[in-house]
């Protein structure tokens, strides 16, 4: 992450410089600010209201129920999570959450998942195998119904804007599905720094 | 239409109906809703607080990226080369910045059915790429900030293959259904 990060600034200069938009590049740097504490903010908002709504769920035994319900699929994902831990309950809700295309829940719910996750992860600082995993699962942005695209679409006079619909769902399909493969492949070839433990929480 | 009809239906009841059917299920096993929303609600702020540094470090490097037209110089250079791969070179913005910025994208993407004919291969193959993937970099920073961990491993080298096999998904799927 650190090279990444100077990399991407190195390049933006660099090329600011030699381009003729190094103010532009210098005034992004104050739109960026002023961008990220906007995505709090309504960051907060949103985990405020799921973080609440969660805790009933979790309190009626809704949680519990889907987490039941895909527990055979959390075991094979995630064999270093305790197969009746709330983490996987959480993990449940999130994906269920995204499929819905609710990114305003997922990410607090996700997120609700990664403190759990945390919790049993012995090397605060570094990602566990588990961790990777959830986020394979968010990154490939898998979703039943592309609302935002197809609202865009219908917006600019398409006229069948749903016929899309498919084909996305066959592209995420297979993304989702490498991701994960792709996660557990690479885990092999990332060995995490301490071992992972298994049966706390 | 029908069909259409059933979808706009679903995008509309959904949230609610998540909502009523975890609040009516909690006031059925006679849970206190109001004070256990409260008891959850407390580390919303908290949480959201702890990602600020992390998300300002990506946010402000992919913003000066994004200003110094790099990407477009970049789509510029190898738009030969990708139209052989019916990669229009319309796209290739599109294709940079999905795993950047979600705003961005939304931007570029409005853009490229704007100036397209919107029943173009151009436009579909934008809708589709746009509609089957993530903002991988704001997903990983916003996760792993909220909890604070610092070495990512494998975790972004994931999202980017996934992001990549996704492109060349979307391009196939759309040459096989709109080709």
């Amino acid at each position: 992450m650190n090279y990444i990060w100077y990399f991407l600034i190195l390049i933006s200069i660099v090329f600011g410089a030699v381009n003729g938009t190094l103010d532009e590049v210098a005034n992004s740097v104050f739109k960026g600010c002023e961008l990220t504490i906007r995505i709090v903010l309504t960051l907060l908002g949103i985990m405020t209201f799921w973080l609440g709504i969660m805790k009933i769920a979790e309190k009626s035994g809704i949680v519990e129920f889907i987490s039941k319900l895909l527990k055979p699929a959390a075991k094979l994902l995630f064999p270093e999570i305790p197969p009746n831990s709330p983490v996987i309950g959480d993990i449940a809700m999130n994906f269920s959450a995204n499929a819905l295309g609710l990114a305003n829940a997922a990410t607090p719910i996700g997120i609700k998942a990664m403190e759990g996750m945390q919790k049993m992860n012995i090397d605060k600082n570094s990602a566990s195998d588990s961790m990777c995993t959830l986020l394979a699962m968010n990154t490939a942005g898998f979703q039943l119904i592309p609302a935002t695209v197809i609202a865009i679409l219908a917006a600019n006079g398409y006229e069948h804007p749903t016929e899309i619909i498919v084909p996305t769902l066959i592209v995420t399909s297979v993304s989702f599905v490498c991701a994960i493969i792709i996660a557990k492949l690479l885990k092999r070839v990332f060995p995490p720094q301490t071992k992972e433990e298994t049966n706390a929480v | 239409m029908q069909f259409k009809e059933i979808m706009d239906i679903i995008s509309l009841w959904a949230l609610p109906l998540i909502i009523l059917v975890i609040l009516t299920t909690a006031i059925i096993r006679k849970i206190p809703v109001y004070e256990t929303f409260i008891e959850g609600a407390k580390d919303g702020a908290k949480v959201s607080l702890n990602i600020i540094p992390y998300l300002m470090a990506i946010i402000v490097a992919i913003s000066m990226l994004r200003a110094s037209g790099v990407l477009e110089s970049l789509s510029f250079i190898f738009s030969d080369m990708l139209e052989k791969l019916h990669l229009p070179s319309d796209i290739l913005p599109l294709a940079f910045v999905r795993s950047l910025s979600g705003s961005a994208a939304i931007g570029v993407f409005s853009d490229i059915v704007a100036n397209n004919d919107i029943n173009s291969y151009t436009s579909k193959l934008a809708a589709i790429m746009m509609g089957s993937s993530e903002t991988t970099f704001y997903v990983l920073t916003v996760y792993f900030g909220a909890v604070g961990i610092k070495k990512y491993r494998y975790a972004l080298l994931t999202g980017l293959c996934a992001d990549f096999i996704g492109i060349v998904m979307a391009v196939l799927v759309t040459m096989w259904f709109f080709g």
